[in-house]
């Protein structure tokens, strides 16, 4: 006997059009293939965009984008240099992030590092050699960096307080400081220290063959190496990986959590201050607000596309480094305002990064059977 | 949206300036342009710019530039442009790309991108770098790296006439007395107020300038300068303004590039206080309809062609090291005079303007004025070094009056009058 309250199932139960699927598992090629059409379905869409709005041949204006980018020997150096500034602190912040310590401070500790380095160029440029003060200079950015980021470890491990706004917060502590100092230095009160040490270029990187930036590529090529080879090879590495992807299964190894987080953040923003120094003795020579340039925000998107795998991040960074390179070009050549030409990387960034959702997941169509008489 | 609305309002005014005619400068040159035209080549010109049309500063150099290429017949693409350039590395990395692209002549023109072309200079010996508004062009003893600066104290002096010229309309008319405003007066002394951002030569100078513009006409005035630290911030303008007519101040100018100060005025003025406004750069009338008065300007296409021009003919290294002009030459100007300037305020800018330019008016007459309850002599000593350790002292006043930019005598364009006079109060400096 059949209950009515119960009817069997409609065959037609509403099955969505589209639903979405975790992948368990995703063939490397076909990752890179999705990755490969999200960048030319970007571009696409940017042409159209320029198109839309200037009636400007889009094949001149990526042309110009290139130009821009590689058009010239110095320019293919500035932007490895770009590249390379932004590649340092990424790498600093992997660790943090593959340990799941959201480190949003990174602009802090590239600021406090640029400081630090500001402070010795300007108290000590020409009453010690050079060298020794290239080497004091580093050393006081990597540690007081690192102090920078130990901070909000410290009370993330012992009480813990919120890592992702204490690390904000320090930002603007750090904020500020340069601001501070900025005024203690300017001679005019003008509010701009200006380039330190000009005539006698003490604390500057020295040039190697007559170029500025060969020796800061060298030194950020081998932290990248040597992050590399931390996180996939060192037993600390593994520590990294076992918190971040469990807590409990961390302390149930006898991994001491607390020490591997303050351990990681001394590591993480160790480099976030070397990366100031770096900015500071290598690239402007200046110390101001805008040493970090927004380089610790952007490297957050640097740490996650990569995967925090290192030599992925290099390869983020050069996309990044171009795309920014190129939309000031043709701002230049097209008379676009710059905002427009941030349009495009935006366009083209969202695309990257919405191909992350295609890579771990894919869409299912509903099948559609067939009627049956 | 306030970032939004502050591009909209800056564009609107940017396109409602008026700007001062260019003047004899402009046509003079004209007339040696097709000469010239012929040396031209196909060299290029870099122009690096701290912002770009959104912002009135730069729009009024983009402006210059533009008049200065169309009366000398320099091509469209001959003038590379470079926009939103911090005051920063970029900087560095703008000037060298524009000396790879082949720019002979490069342009910055924002103070702080100084110390940057300064560097860039002493690495391209064969080009010429100037930095608009800088002050270290004759310190850096490089042969190609100038500095360009208007007599902008003198603009800002006849828009302290326009200011006193209203305040004395509001006298005679009973309206500023002490028993209808008491908060207006210090002692028998009429408040005034002026937005600054640093406080260093440049601002001082022109603040002094206005004063003494005021002074002129309405002999007791007392004046509170507030910084606020910026260059552009439009609520903290805004902020500093309304701070200043709290205060009781009944005039407020500045020096900062926004609107947000003549705004503020406005919206305090349709609410029934007695308070009006002096722009700087652009006309302000726009977002003060009823409470601006004037702006004091700058004509930057005056400089521009005499760059230009030298650079047509193959002598951009004989460009001035320092290079200064005012009204003799039109390099300044005050904008269209707002509907509240008092009656008979356009006489007396042109009386004003033209004593100026005969040299019968010196903006910084020693008589006018005092510092610790002295007046300056002809002994008075000033530093243009910025080292204390190893100053380069000079004596500016000379026949009565503190000479400011005198390229004349071999001092520097920028301006150096830093001197704290009485009857003005600073706060706000950090």
């Amino acid at each position: 006997m059949k209950d009515s309250k119960y009817e069997a199932p409609k065959s037609s139960v509403k099955e969505p059009l589209v639903h979405i699927v975790k992948r368990s598992d995703i063939e490397p090629w076909k990752a890179w293939g999705i990755r490969i059409a999200a960048v030319l379905l970007g571009m696409l869409v940017s042409a159209l965009f320029i198109n839309g709005i200037t009636n400007l041949n889009p094949a001149a204006v990526f042309k110009s984008m290139f130009a821009g980018a590689f058009g010239t020997d110095k320019r293919i150096w500035q932007t490895l240099k770009d590249m390379s500034l932004l590649l340092c602190i990424g790498i600093g912040l992997a660790p943090a992030f593959k340990l799941r310590f959201w480190n949003v401070g990174a602009e802090g500790q590239v600021l406090i590092g640029g400081l630090v380095s500001a402070a010795l160029m300007i108290n000590l440029g020409g009453k010690i050699p050079n060298g020794v003060l290239l080497i004091l200079m580093a050393l006081c950015a990597v540690v007081c960096g690192a102090v920078w980021g130990l901070i909000p470890a410290y009370f993330k491990s012992k009480y813990r307080t919120n890592e992702t706004l204490f690390t904000l917060m320090m930002n603007y502590i750090a904020l500020q400081l340069v601001e501070f100092y900025v005024d203690v230095w300017d001679k005019k009160q003008s509010h701009s220290v200006g380039v330190i040490n000009a005539s006698s270029k003490a604390g500057w990187m020295p040039y190697i063959g007559g170029n500025q930036f060969i020796l800061m590529i060298i030194i950020v090529a081998l932290i990248t190496v040597g992050m590399y080879f931390y996180l996939q090879n060192s037993k600390q590495g593994f520590e990294i990986t076992v918190v971040g992807e469990s807590e409990n299964t961390a302390r149930y190894a006898g991994i001491s959590v607390s020490k591997v987080i303050r351990r990681t953040m001394l590591v993480s923003a160790g480099i976030c201050g070397l990366a100031g120094f770096l900015e500071v003795s290598a690239v402007s020579h200046t110390i101001s607000s805008l040493t970090a340039g927004g380089r610790g925000f952007t490297a957050i998107i640097v740490a996650w596309l990569g995967k925090f795998n290192p030599f992925a991040m290099t390869l983020i960074t050069a996309i990044l480094a171009f795309m920014s390179r190129g939309a000031n070009q043709i701002a230049s050549d097209f008379n676009f305002n710059k905002f427009a030409s941030n349009i495009l990387t935006g366009i083209i960034l969202f695309f990257i990064l919405g191909s992350e959702f295609f890579i771990n997941y894919r869409l299912v169509f509903r099948h559609r059977p067939k009627e049956v008489k | 949206m306030k970032k939004i609305l502050t591009k909209v309002l800056s564009l609107a005014a940017v396109t409602a300036m008026v700007g001062c005619s260019s003047g004899t400068a402009a046509s003079s040159a004209a007339a040696t342009s097709s000469a010239a035209a012929a040396t031209t080549g196909d060299g290029k010109i870099g122009v690096i710019l701290v912002g770009d049309e959104n912002e009135g500063y730069t729009a009024a150099h983009m402006d210059g530039i533009r008049e200065a290429a169309s009366q000398l017949g320099i091509a469209d693409d001959q003038i590379i442009w470079k926009y939103s350039i911090g005051e920063t590395q970029d900087c560095y990395d703008a000037a060298v790309d524009l000396v790879d692209q082949g720019a002979t002549l490069i342009v910055s023109n924002s103070y702080g991108h100084q110390g940057f072309m300064e560097q860039a200079a002493s690495e391209n010996p064969d080009v010429t770098f100037v930095a608009m508004t800088g002050d270290t062009a004759a310190l850096s003893g490089l042969p190609n790296f100038k500095n360009a600066f208007n007599h902008t104290y003198e603009s800002r002096y006849v828009s302290g006439v326009v200011a006193g010229m209203k305040l004395q309309e509001l006298i005679d008319n009973g309206t500023l007395t002490k028993e209808n405003l008491p908060d207006a007066f210090a002692g028998d002394d009429i408040k005034i107020g002026y937005v600054g951002a640093y406080p260093y030569a440049e601002v001082v100078s022109g603040y002094t300038a206005f004063y003494l513009g005021v002074k002129s006409v309405v002999p007791n005035v007392h004046m509170y300068v507030e910084y606020t630290n910026s260059w552009f911030d439009q609520s903290a303008e805004k902020a500093t303004a309304e701070s200043l007519m709290a205060k009781g101040c009944v005039i407020i100018s500045q020096h900062a590039d926004s609107t947000g100060a003549p705004s503020a005025v406005q919206s305090a003025l349709e609410n029934g206080t007695v308070a009006y406004s002096v722009g700087y750069n652009i006309s302000m009338l726009e977002v003060a309809p009823d409470a601006a008065l004037t702006s004091a300007s700058n004509n930057w296409s005056v400089y521009y062609t005499y760059a230009f021009q030298n650079w047509l003919e193959g002598k951009a290294m004989d460009i001035a090291t320092d290079w200064a002009e005012g009204y003799n030459t039109g390099a300044v100007c005050v904008t269209e005079l707002g509907k509240s300037c008092a009656p008979g305020t356009q006489e007396k800018v042109l009386e004003v303007e033209k004593a100026i330019k005969d040299g019968t008016l010196n903006v910084f007459d020693i008589t006018t004025f005092t510092t610790g309850g002295a007046s300056l002599t002809e002994d008075t000593e000033i530093d243009l070094s910025f080292d204390p350790a190893n100053p380069n002292l000079i004596k500016p006043v000379k026949d009565g009056a503190f000479r400011e930019s005198d390229t004349a005598n071999g001092f520097r364009s920028a301006p150096y009058f830093s001197i704290r006079i009485d009857g003005i109060e600073e706060s706000g400096a950090e």
